[in-house]
């Protein structure tokens, strides 16, 4: 029963994969205007324009072009970018290298300190450390990422000279000169994910305070830090690995923004970039690889919640 | 795949700060009093409503204005006229500026979310009404939009069609009415099993008048509730995608664009960026306290007013 149900999570994972490519070749291709366009801009003639079109492939019917798009894509080359004609595959190489370092960064201090904190706050509920925390970590879920990153610059680099205000990478520093300019972005991504960390460990430690047999444990007299840590904890497992998952996924969004305004040489200031330029083949591969990512730490969420629960688990 | 679930719990189980006082055999009371911090934020957000309307009207200068002649200068009054929050990277009054600026951020996020419940309501409680084959096509279509993170489609969209006002509500609309559909969806489908609707159905009564008369009102108050958090998500989403560039465009005001050119601003002690991040932070804090007040009010076990 546990296999059958794994195997049709990942099923549904790459159905979703699938539409995901689907709406993103749609979304940016069959719109009007294609790179043909774009590349010529005002020296287009209808001459040059077939001309292009024909040597892009662009004179195919969509569905050959989205087939040809998927299939160059599943053995791993992206094509070629507008801007320089650089194979895309080059540009995103150390980019992704990038991005990945700072996530794991991100879940390797964010994780612990999200679980104690919620863990902590769930254990005193109503008390005015826990409402220090419940109103600062709500404050920090409404607030955009921006906003931490900026009061950050601030505090950190304007106001006490302690941290560079932007990532900028040679390559060539030294550890300690990397984790210098990776801090400031570190500092807020680790803010911005660990607050929605909290917030959902915490409620899902009370969700699992609410079903009866803890109540039964509270009137038999068991003391509360044995309730939360023997009774609740194992039982919230399952919604806590959900949370960590959602929330690394989470870190998509916010690293578009860190890395923009930090200037890091990252996988989503390429993508922005791109944007920016509307360089669409190089879009089209950026965003496919966040939403893959995306997709895959969500159904791995999926999966942990399956694995965790001991009803899945052991079938009857 | 569950996010939306997911944060939709998190709001629903915030632990009830202020039961404690109540008896726990004492049946919960229904009621919407709000605590003080209720009332403050419901204060802010009037305020900031009421900066949208009347804003360019009460505002020191146009937004466009380039007065004086130096940008970033901190708070003066000069021959130029008075700069209560100082100027910004194009010498223009940031006063004015974020007062001009509301009626953008919030605005277009109010238009925004208005449209995505008028469409997530709408296909939320048909599919939830006829069920079968409408439920079925809307969901998958729904699914497959929730599974992508909101910023990237919002990239991809402008990558293809550029950046406007209407593209921008379009866009955030589409979006968000992905999980307003789920939430409507499923309040729907509690109440068509409910006792009463059943009754309805036997009386004759047709499709129509069960969801005007029974499904609507029954959803109305979780769906308020939800229109609230709906709007934080939508304020960010565009004051992210004007922070990037690519959403509001200059020489509009708009906070999230506001802050992206004034942050070089902050090396040189200039708090240009500072004043609109702080305009967004007071409005989104403030709709999202509303709602958790109202939230915290509604309902609790006897567990967790023990512990």
């Amino acid at each position: 029963m546990m296999t059958r149900m794994v195997m049709q999570r990942i099923g549904i994972g790459f159905a979703t994969l699938w539409v995901v490519s689907v709406i993103i070749f749609v979304a940016t291709s069959i719109l009007p205007g294609d790179v043909a366009e774009i590349v010529l801009g005002q020296s287009a003639t209808p001459e040059t324009l077939a001309a292009l079109r024909a040597e892009l492939g662009l004179d195919q019917p969509w569905y050959v072009r989205y087939f040809s798009w998927l299939g160059d894509m599943a053995v791993g080359d992206l094509g070629i970018s507008k801007a320089g004609g650089a194979t895309i595959s080059s540009l995103i190489g150390g980019r992704l290298g990038n991005t990945l370092m700072m996530a794991g960064w991100v879940s390797v201090i964010s994780i612990p300190i999200s679980i104690a904190l919620g863990l902590w706050a769930a254990m005193h509920p109503g008390t005015w450390l826990d409402r220090i925390v419940t109103f600062g970590t709500l404050s920090l879920i409404s607030v955009p990422e921006f906003f931490i990153a900026t009061i950050a610059v601030l505090v950190l680099a304007v106001e006490l000279h302690w941290l560079p205000s932007t990532a900028y990478m040679t390559g060539e520093e030294s550890f300690w000169e990397l984790m210098k300019a990776l801090a400031m972005p570190l500092i807020t991504l680790v803010i911005v994910v660990s607050a929605q960390m909290i917030r959902m460990t915490r409620a899902g430690i009370l969700n699992v305070m609410s079903s009866p047999y803890i109540e039964m444990a509270i009137l038999k007299g068991v003391p509360r830090g044995r309730i939360i840590m023997r009774h609740a904890f194992y039982n919230a497992i399952g919604p806590i690995i959900n949370v960590i998952a959602l929330n690394l996924a989470y870190l998509v969004s916010g690293v578009v923004i860190v890395e923009t305004i930090f200037a890091y040489p990252g996988l989503a200031k390429l993508m922005i970039d791109g944007v920016q330029t509307r360089d669409l083949p190089l879009v089209q591969a950026c965003a496919m690889i966040f939403c893959g990512t995306y997709v895959v730490l969500i159904l791995l969420a999926d999966i942990g919640s399956i694995l965790s629960n001991p009803r899945l688990r052991n079938p009857k | 795949m569950t996010q939306q679930v997911t944060s939709k719990k998190e709001e629903e189980v915030i632990a009830e700060l202020d039961s404690f006082a109540e008896l726990p055999d004492s049946p919960p009371k229904r009621k919407f009093r709000l605590t003080w911090v209720g009332y403050v934020s419901s204060a802010v957000v009037a305020f900031w409503l009421i900066i949208c309307v009347i804003g360019p009207s009460i505002a020191p200068f146009h937004e466009m204005d380039m007065e004086g002649d130096d940008s970033f200068l901190p708070a003066y009054s000069g021959e130029y006229g008075s700069f209560y929050l100082g100027t910004d990277y194009l010498s223009r009054d940031t006063l004015s500026r974020i007062l001009y600026g509301a009626r953008n951020t919030i605005g277009i996020s109010l238009a925004a979310t208005l449209i995505a419940y008028l469409i997530g309501i709408t296909l939320g409680i048909l599919a939830a009404v006829k069920g079968g084959w409408i439920d079925m096509g809307i969901s998958r279509v729904n699914d497959a939009i929730l599974a992508l993170p909101t910023i990237m489609l919002g990239l991809i969209v402008i990558a293809a069609l550029g950046s406007s006002i209407p593209i921008l509500i379009g866009t955030a609309a589409v979006i968000y009415a992905t999980s307003v559909f789920r939430i409507a969806r499923a309040l729907g489908q509690d109440i068509m099993v409910q006792d009463f609707v059943e009754a309805a159905q036997t009386r004759g009564e047709g499709i129509w008048w069960i969801i005007r008369a029974e499904v609507l009102p029954n959803a109305a108050m979780p769906l308020a509730t939800d229109f609230g958090l709906r709007l934080v998500f939508v304020v960010l989403f565009i004051s992210s995608l004007s922070f990037l560039g690519l959403g509001v465009q200059p020489p509009a005001s708009d906070w999230g664009s506001m802050v992206r050119g004034n942050l070089g601003g902050l090396t040189y002690g200039s708090y240009a960026a500072i004043w609109p991040a702080l305009a967004i932070a007071s409005f989104t804090i403030a709709v999202n306290l509303i709602v958790d007040d109202i939230s915290a009010k509604s309902g609790g076990s006897l567990a967790k007013k023990m512990v």
